[in-house]
């Protein structure tokens, strides 16, 4: 089976296809409520509090709660919005980033009763330059969002993101380059394969290092909240935003956590891989959500306690240290793969 | 803190230089001193005062003397940082002509206070360079802190109000 | 009114546009490199502190002018004060600052204790004095979990109001409330302290400079808080002397200046302490000053419960304070000085006075008027929040929006303090 828009590793038939996208989208809108509630009960505890605890058993139902009370409010539009891009932002964001899910391989094919099925949505030749494409376009989201909600603070919290998406996208792609040498393929499953002796995160570390800074930089998280910077810009780009448009905001950002843990899980942890053990099939899934949801945790443990840091620190943190250091260690390890092989 | 002494060559000290008629009297009590001055007299009295070591003004404030006769009056806390040492200022203008020269060019901790006499007693303060309402509404009218502006009563503007303008006040 | 000048809603327009832009025409001429834009911040925003309003003019992200717009939140106590009887006065005038209300109750009865040439048992002193310092810790700790809380660094607010719940309980049980106590009386202090309260006391005073020493690790050794404040919006003492500006922000810039030194009142001579002051006069300055305080004031409370006086806790002068309570139903001359003061007051001799304190802020002036009747004839506070805001606009012209809410809060304005 052929594709228009790339080479795939492995296709299965169309109606797998059909069934598989259902699942990854529903497993997405799974999870994110359980990032959700993790994220507010760590903090919670980072913060010496409870946390929800009202909401269902152990506030389990709190994320519902959430989204209940989003959807049904009032769809509140400023007069001075720019009516069609306000509504459109908010799609943008949240279609970019369940995009970017899509790629993400949670286990290798598998045998599920009897059909051969590839426990990822897509395995597409160009992997990882599908993830940063999306990136790139959910950059948009937030700038249209901001730009077309007709207000200053949205203005300036756009401005911001476009600034910083020009400085980490550069310094993010850089440091999977190495990886990428090392690996020689672009397919994620491709790359989480050629791990099996020994994670990447052993002689990538500086990559990795540089990988999740960016990935900070690149989901809005804190330390590098810009774009919202809630003591600065109230909420920034996303200041005028209510009800569902917010919600899809709020979505995006947690499956754009997601997507940037399980992109650093498949390059530098191993994927589905255990060490010493070779678990079947089935398991591999669970691996990597757990590997995922460390990360998750980490993110959660750096908002709780770093400061937010200021816009031309950042950028210059971008350019003139990020950078240099992920092209030093791309080159090195051009040197070092040249010379191994 | 001078002496009463200490107050009074420090007051024939000022009528020396800074105009004979400037200082009209000197009060000592409760161990404060106090200079009563002429109000147009205030920036060099001030200028001297400082040249002597009170170099920090630390506070303007208002009086209303109702019903004494002039009824406003401004006071200038002056403070010596290294004698450890503070002074009174004090002038009394009328109702009829509340106006008093601006110390804020010299002094610039006085904006905010000048204009804060101003919005509360009415003392219009020449060559400030924004005198304008400063913590009751920009079209308020009257001067609360008078002794003779009652108290309570205040109708709130509502929103529902709004197109009857600012009759609200009166 | 015959001297109503008063301008009208289009002169203040006029004169608002005049002043607020006219300097900077030059800069937002044609050049699209150089637009200017103007950002109403407040009065609601999550970092102005209440309801302040900064009319601020941006280039890009920076700052080019600022102008705060105050009085949100006006109340007129002081207005309020002239229509009480003095000893009635001292809840609303406790309501100015309401981050300092052991400061501002203590400033309004320091004031009138002058007029009526009061002497203040020693045992009221010493309590003064604890309450002073816990309730500058408090407003530290609330100033420290805020601005961490401006600065991005959201987990030191609920660590900062833990320690603050601490202090409020010591309040609590002392006065009966956690806010705007009423604690401090004319002549002395409303009670003497509970039993028990002084061992809630020492476990506060032993652990508060660990909790600080934790919080200096986790802000102080954070190479992003470093450069957030290090180096930003200086200014230099002789500039923040001319504007008014004392307190934290003077000793930040090397300036000494503490009254509870230069001027010692309520037995302050009697305790040893340092004056933490700055070099620089940058917001990391001014940060580590108010920290340094945290434990000079947690030294003083310490040396004060040590030394802590026996004997009356308010002046024996019946004219001025209530008798005791037991004395009501056995004594004729009690009942009626008792009824005398809960209905007309005490009457104060004419005069008038500026009495100013060192407070977690900056010098809070208490001015006082008598005009020999049982209510104020004027009382005014000398409100550092107020003078100490004038000199935001130096401070910030020329940096970045971030750095004009860090200033601002390294300023630690208390609204209610400003629009009184």
């Amino acid at each position: 089976m052929t594709t228009t828009l790339a080479a795939v590793g492995y296709a299965e038939e169309w109606y797998i296809q059909i069934v598989k996208s259902v699942v990854l989208f529903l497993l997405a809108v799974q999870i994110v409520p359980v990032v959700l509630l993790a994220e507010r009960k760590l903090l919670g505890r980072f913060q010496n509090r409870y946390g929800p605890n009202r909401v269902g058993p152990f506030g389990a139902m709190q994320p519902l709660a959430d989204i209940i009370k989003l959807a049904t409010k009032e769809p509140f539009q400023p007069s001075t919005a720019i009516g069609f891009l306000y509504a459109l932002a908010p799609v943008i964001s949240l279609l970019t980033a369940l995009a970017a899910f899509a790629i993400l391989p949670f286990g290798d094919v598998a045998n599920i009763f009897g059909t051969e099925v590839g426990l990822y949505g897509l395995d597409v030749g160009i992997g990882v330059l599908y993830v940063f494409a999306f990136g790139a376009i959910a950059f948009y989201g937030l700038m249209l969002g901001g730009w077309a909600s007709g207000s200053k603070y949205s203005f300036l919290g756009a401005m911001r993101a476009a600034a910083q998406l020009i400085s980490y996208e550069v310094a993010m792609g850089l440091s999977l380059v190495g990886v990428l040498m090392m690996a020689g393929t672009l397919s994620l499953t491709g790359i989480v394969e050629q791990q099996s002796g020994m994670w990447y995160i052993v002689p990538q570390f500086v990559g990795f290092l540089i990988f999740i800074t960016a990935g900070f930089a690149e989901t809005n998280r804190a330390p590098f909240d810009l774009p919202e910077a809630d003591a600065e810009l109230v909420a920034g780009y996303n200041t005028e935003y209510g009800g569902s448009k917010f919600a899809a905001y709020f979505f995006a950002e947690y499956v754009n956590i997601l997507v940037v843990s399980g992109i650093a899980v498949t390059m530098f942890l191993g994927g589905w891989q255990l060490p010493f053990i070779d678990p079947p099939g089935f398991v591999d899934p669970f691996v990597v959500l757990a590997k995922i949801f460390v990360f998750v945790f980490l993110f959660v443990w750096i908002r709780a306690t770093l400061p937010r840091l200021r816009y031309d620190q950042l950028m210059s943190f971008g350019w003139k240290v990020l950078l240099p250091l992920a092209t030093a260690n791309a080159l090195v390890t051009a040197i070092v793969v040249v010379a191994t092989s | 803190m001078p002496d009463s002494v200490g107050l009074e060559l420090l007051a024939q000290d000022l009528a020396a230089r800074a105009g004979a008629d400037a200082v009209l009297a000197t009060v000592y009590f409760r161990d404060r001193a106090t200079v009563i001055v002429e109000p147009y007299t205030i920036v060099p009295v001030l200028e001297q005062l400082r040249e002597k070591g009170y170099g920090a003004l630390m506070s303007v404030h208002g009086v209303d003397y109702y019903p004494e006769e002039p009824r406003l009056g401004v006071h200038y806390e002056l403070l010596d940082m290294n004698a450890v040492d503070r002074v009174t200022v004090k002038l009394r203008v009328t109702l009829d002509n509340p106006h008093v020269p601006s110390v804020t060019p010299n002094w610039p901790t006085a904006n905010f206070q000048e204009r804060e006499i101003y919005d509360m007693f009415g003392v219009i303060f020449d060559g400030h360079p924004d005198l304008r309402r400063i913590l009751m509404p920009e079209d308020y009218e009257g001067h609360p802190q008078r002794r003779d502006f009652p108290v309570g009563g205040e109708p709130v503007l509502f929103t529902i109000d709004e197109s009857e303008g600012t009759a609200y006040t009166q | 009114m015959s001297t109503d000048v008063t301008p009208t809603p289009s002169d203040y327009r006029a004169m608002e546009e005049s002043t607020t832009l006219a300097p900077l025409e030059r800069l937002g001429s044609d050049d699209m490199d150089h637009e200017l834009l103007t950002l109403n911040m407040g009065p609601h925003h999550p970092a102005t502190h209440g309801v302040l309003r900064l009319l601020v003019t941006l280039e890009g992200e920076v700052v080019r002018d600022l102008k705060p717009i105050i009085g949100y939140v006006h109340t007129g106590i002081e207005k309020t004060a002239e229509d009480k009887s003095y000893w009635k006065a001292i809840p609303v005038v406790e309501r100015m600052d309401y981050l300092a209300y052991y400061f501002n109750a203590y400033a309004f009865c320091g004031a009138t204790e002058t007029l009526l040439e009061l002497e203040v048992p020693p045992r009221a002193q010493y309590l003064r004095v604890i309450h002073m310092e816990l309730n500058r810790i408090m407003s530290h700790l609330v100033w420290l979990g805020t601005s961490a809380l401006d600065l991005g660094a959201m987990s030191m607010f609920w660590y900062c109001f833990r320690d603050r719940e601490l202090i409020l309980d010591l309040f609590e049980q002392s006065s009966g409330a956690r806010m705007h106590t009423r604690y401090i009386q004319i002549g002395g202090v409303a009670e003497d302290i509970p039993r028990g309260w002084e061992a809630k006391l020492r476990e506060f005073t032993s652990q508060m400079p660990t909790r600080a020493d934790q919080y200096n690790d986790l802000l102080a050794n954070n190479e992003i808080v470093l450069q957030r404040l290090r180096g930003v919006c200086p200014l230099a003492e002789e500039e923040l002397l001319k504007l008014g500006v004392t307190g934290p922000l003077l000793r930040a810039a090397g300036n000494p200046w503490d009254l509870r030194k230069a001027q010692p009142y309520s037995s302050y001579d009697h305790f040893d302490f340092n004056i933490p002051v700055g070099t620089e006069g940058d917001n990391w300055d001014r940060f580590a000053v108010r920290v340094a305080e945290i434990y000079e004031s947690v030294k003083i409370i310490e040396q004060a419960m040590d030394g802590l006086p026996e004997g009356r806790t308010i002046t024996d002068d019946r004219k001025v304070a209530l008798p005791p309570r037991h004395e009501l139903a056995t004594s004729m001359e009690a009942l009626i000085h008792h009824f005398k003061l809960v209905t007309e007051g005490f009457r104060v001799p004419p005069g008038e006075v500026y009495f100013p304190i060192e407070g977690p802020r900056g010098e809070y002036g208490c001015f006082v008027r008598s005009d020999g009747s049982s209510k104020p004839a004027r009382v005014h506070m000398r409100d550092p929040s107020f003078v100490n805001l004038q000199a935001t606009a130096p401070m910030t012209e020329g940096s970045y929006i971030a750095d004009l809410i860090a200033t601002l809060a390294m300023l630690d304005p208390v609204l209610g303090g400003i629009d009184r």
